[in-house]
């Protein structure tokens, strides 16, 4: 094979890998304008889909349960999350580290069933001894928190491994107390990565369906049990339309973050360059 | 109890140093929350169900604690060959979709690597960007794309290159399909991580040394990136093993996958030592790839350090 053949070949294959990745993504919001009540085949542009969304009671509340559900849970997952990346990196030798180090990673590699299932025979052997929590919203909140934990330690910790050690270092030769070098040095560089490991977790949170659907109590069904559970039943057009609403905000929000996050990274790599000049005039 | 009283004024002491509150907090959340409920599955799998709950494992009889192990889920498990072959076609999907991934993702993960430097944050975020929108609505998706009517052969019907509808749906290449497009990403990015940092000159050397691009690419790049190789297939594998969404989806009723045993065991024959016991026997199966998972990523972050 010629070079000019090889480079055709590495187009065409990464080409139909995004075709395979995104055709369903696009068939969803373009069917989302059909006027059809059946789902696949198109016969007019309508947003028919979308007024009977906004009139679906069933969904509208079960959007709003998910998302308090994905706000406080990626905000306890960043907490946990974050003191868990500084146990296990900062502090290298401790008894038990093996034990935490595996038990941050169950949530990642374990099948979600086994999670769910695991977290609700604990919470009704607590709820057996003292009476409560009941099975509901904070429920729920437990499971995803705990899954956003194990993802927010990761996305901490690879920030940082990445972050120079001799900064803190610098701190405590100038005098700052551990808890000073957290909040004025550590902490203003973590920023970039504690957002975004919000928001991977806040998206985690808000799409599973396996740990809520074991961990929730009646009256509690979250956006993905709803559409979940009518996905069961067949083709529905009002799925497509949540979906393309979801997308659309995601997207914006995904790009938005990156765009953020990487002039924060050329704004610290600015100030540090200006530092270094600066000190040795 | 000496000992015990300084085990507390130590754990006083050491709670108000900071050092000791950064590790005691992610260590009691997760030993709540990951550690004991795994004990109490392993702990109700060996019992058994009571009406309307499950019997206690330890019986106070004239003072004097009785413990009961009732091995009755496991020997059903062990007897009934459903279980068995719903194991063993769990493992067969996994296998599949963890060998298609890597077919798919390596060639992937090696032509992004090589494409030009400032092309390779888009492209990686292309890669990133489905993974962030929900999982359940783009397996959603693939439905109304294969079922009998649906777009697919609908096109492909209109172009005239078929005449009745393919069956495309509710069997093992739909549950394939979706394993496939979901778990793509995982084996991908790991992959890229690692082949992105590969040190060209090695190939450099190898065909001043007149070696073919494609013997090179077998004898030096395929095995320096044997950890990324292992690290993207068993995030595929492990959790493709107890898929539950997908199959349930995508699957139809001849596919079995053991991730839907248990969810029937939980939810429609309220059997929860039965449920238990499906998810000790999954947690065995998975925990060899596991230790694989473990051990290459203990020596990558060796390797760096």
């Amino acid at each position: 094979m010629s070079l000019a053949m090889n480079k055709l070949f590495a187009k065409a294959w990464m080409i139909a890998v995004y075709i395979f990745l995104y055709l369903p993504i696009i068939t969803l919001v373009v069917f989302s304008f059909n006027d059809s009540r059946l789902v696949t085949i198109w016969s007019h542009a309508s947003l028919r889909w979308y007024e009977a969304l906004v009139k679906d009671a069933d969904l509208i509340s079960a959007v709003l349960l998910s998302l308090k559900i994905a706000f406080l849970s990626a905000l306890m997952s960043v907490f946990f999350g974050t003191f868990t990346a500084f146990a296990l990196n900062r502090y290298k030798r401790f008894k038990g580290r093996t034990l935490l180090s595996s038990m941050a990673s169950m949530p990642l590699v374990m099948p979600d069933v086994i999670v769910g299932l695991s977290l609700l025979l604990m919470l009704v052997s607590v709820q057996h001894w003292l009476g409560f929590p009941e099975r509901g919203l904070f429920t729920i909140l437990l499971g995803h928190a705990l899954l956003g934990t194990a993802y927010a330690a990761v996305v901490v910790t690879s920030r940082l491994r990445e972050m120079d050690s001799k900064l803190d270092e610098a701190a405590m030769d100038l005098g700052c107390k551990p808890l000073q070098v957290f909040t004025l040095v550590t902490f203003p560089l973590l920023v970039p990565a504690l957002v975004s490991a919000f928001l991977l977790t806040f998206t985690l949170s808000f799409d599973d369906v396996v740990l809520s659907s074991f961990l929730s109590g009646p009256g509690y069904s979250t956006m993905p049990m709803v559409i979940f559970s009518r996905a069961r039943l067949g083709l529905n057009p009002t799925i497509n339309a949540v979906a393309t609403v979801t997308i659309t905000v995601v997207t914006i929000a995904v790009i938005a973050s990156s765009f953020y996050t990487s002039h924060q990274e050329r704004k610290r790599k600015r100030e540090e360059a200006q530092a270094y000049s600066d000190s040795n005039k | 109890m000496a000992k015990k009283q300084s085990f507390l004024s130590r754990l006083r002491s050491g709670l108000l140093d900071g050092r000791h509150a950064v590790i005691a907090i992610p260590y009691f959340w997760f030993l709540l929350l990951a550690a004991i409920p795994l004990l109490i599955v392993l702990k109700i799998s060996l019992s058994e169900m009571e009406a309307t709950s499950v019997s206690s494992m330890i019986d106070w009889r004239e003072g004097w604690p009785k413990l009961t192990l009732n091995f009755a889920s496991y020997q059903f498990i062990a007897s009934d060959s459903l279980y068995l072959k719903t194991y063993l076609s769990s493992i067969k999907y996994a296998l599949i979709t963890t060998l298609l991934c890597l077919a798919i993702g390596y060639p992937f993960a090696y032509f992004m690597a090589r494409s030009p430097k400032h092309l390779q944050p888009m492209l990686l975020m292309l890669i990133m960007l489905p993974f962030w929108t929900s999982f359940l609505l783009r397996i959603y998706a693939w439905k109304t794309l294969l079922v009998s009517n649906g777009v697919i052969n609908n096109v492909l019907m209109s172009l005239g290159l078929i005449d009745s509808p393919l069956a495309m749906m509710n069997n093992s290449f739909s549950l394939l399909v979706g394993m496939v497009y979901s778990y793509l990403p995982f084996m991908i990015l790991p992959l890229y991580a690692n082949l992105s940092k590969l040190d060209m000159r090695y190939l450099e050397a190898a065909a001043d040394l007149g070696t073919s691009p494609f013997k090179a690419f077998w004898l030096i790049t395929v095995p320096l990136s044997k950890a990324g190789i292992i690290a993207g297939s068993m995030l595929v594998f492990i959790p493709a093993v107890g898929e539950y969404v997908i199959p349930e989806l995508l699957g139809g009723s001849s596919t079995l996958m053991i991730g839907r045993v248990l969810w029937d065991e939980f939810f429609s024959n309220n059997d929860w030592p039965m449920a238990s016991a499906v998810a000790v026997v999954m947690i065995l199966l998975i925990l060899l790839p596991m230790a694989i998972y473990n051990k290459s990523q203990t020596e990558q972050m060796e390797a760096k350090a």
